[in-house]
């Protein structure tokens, strides 16, 4: 059984299925990239800016839930 | 300590990516600028707990996440709308071909559980350290790592095991990607 697998395998495939993987790895990393960089781009949207500008007191919006300072 | 201009001016430089992370998270733009919106304001309210000199960009990401978790856990049971919203928020319109590619992607993405989709977002897109990844879901650096894994080979499988062919292999790859196929 083992010759016969190999002889029917003469490329190695594993090594093609490991170079199908690292091409779909590839793809999988540029989609996720692309659509987060896309959105990067955009940069600061004016209301943002125009609220962080504003708020120069630190208690002014914020509320009281100061236990929450994004620490799990 | 009060809030500089300094430090006003190293959290507006975090937006845009905070943007991204939100909307990558949630696929809906306008939740996600919600959220951003929430995560400034509490930032900025509790600017006294940010260490001088520590990671800005890793803070902010910590507040929007675990602020996106307890919305996420409030909304779990509404319909969501995440297909068509996101494209909305699209600087440029991609090509029919991209964007049925795109939304395929999204969809995909959509279906990893939580933790492995930020995960993946954290390191494969954000450019955060393993270690950096790991403070900011609080867990282990190793527990990063196999959420990243996880969330590769699973994307991989919902949209290219299946489609293997769109690489054109010949018939000895395509018996083994199908298995007994």
């Amino acid at each position: 059984m083992k010759e016969v697998k190999s002889q029917a395998n003469p490329l190695g495939v594993p090594k093609k299925q490991g170079a199908l993987n690292a091409e779909i790895q590839a793809r999988i990393g540029h989609q996720l990239r692309a659509m987060y960089d896309d959105v990067v781009r955009q940069g600061v949207p004016d209301r943002f800016a125009d609220m962080i500008r504003k708020l120069d007191q630190p208690e002014v919006q914020g509320g009281d839930d100061s236990k929450n300072d994004g620490r799990d | 300590m009060p809030l500089t201009d300094q430090l006003r001016d190293d959290i507006l430089a975090s937006v845009p990516n905070l943007r991204a992370f939100a909307i990558s998270l949630s696929g809906n733009g306008d939740r996600a600028d919600d959220l951003v919106q929430e995560t400034l304001l509490r930032a900025i309210a509790n600017i006294d707990s940010f260490q001088p000199g520590s990671n800005m960009p890793a803070w902010l990401f910590t507040i929007l996440r675990n602020l996106f978790r307890s919305d996420y856990r409030k909304r779990r049971r509404e319909v969501e709308d995440s297909e068509g919203n996101y494209a909305k928020t699209l600087k440029t319109q991609p090509s029919q071909g991209a964007h049925l590619e795109f939304e395929e992607f999204r969809a995909a993405l959509d279906k990893l559980p939580q933790d492995q989709r930020e995960a993946l977002i954290l390191v494969g897109a954000s450019g955060f350290s393993y270690e950096d990844a790991a403070a900011i879901c609080g867990c282990a650096v190793g527990t990063i790592k196999s959420r990243v894994n996880r969330a590769r080979s699973k994307l991989s499988a919902l949209l290219y095991v299946d489609g293997a062919e769109d690489f054109g292999p010949d018939d000895t790859v395509r018996a083994v990607i199908g298995g007994n196929g």
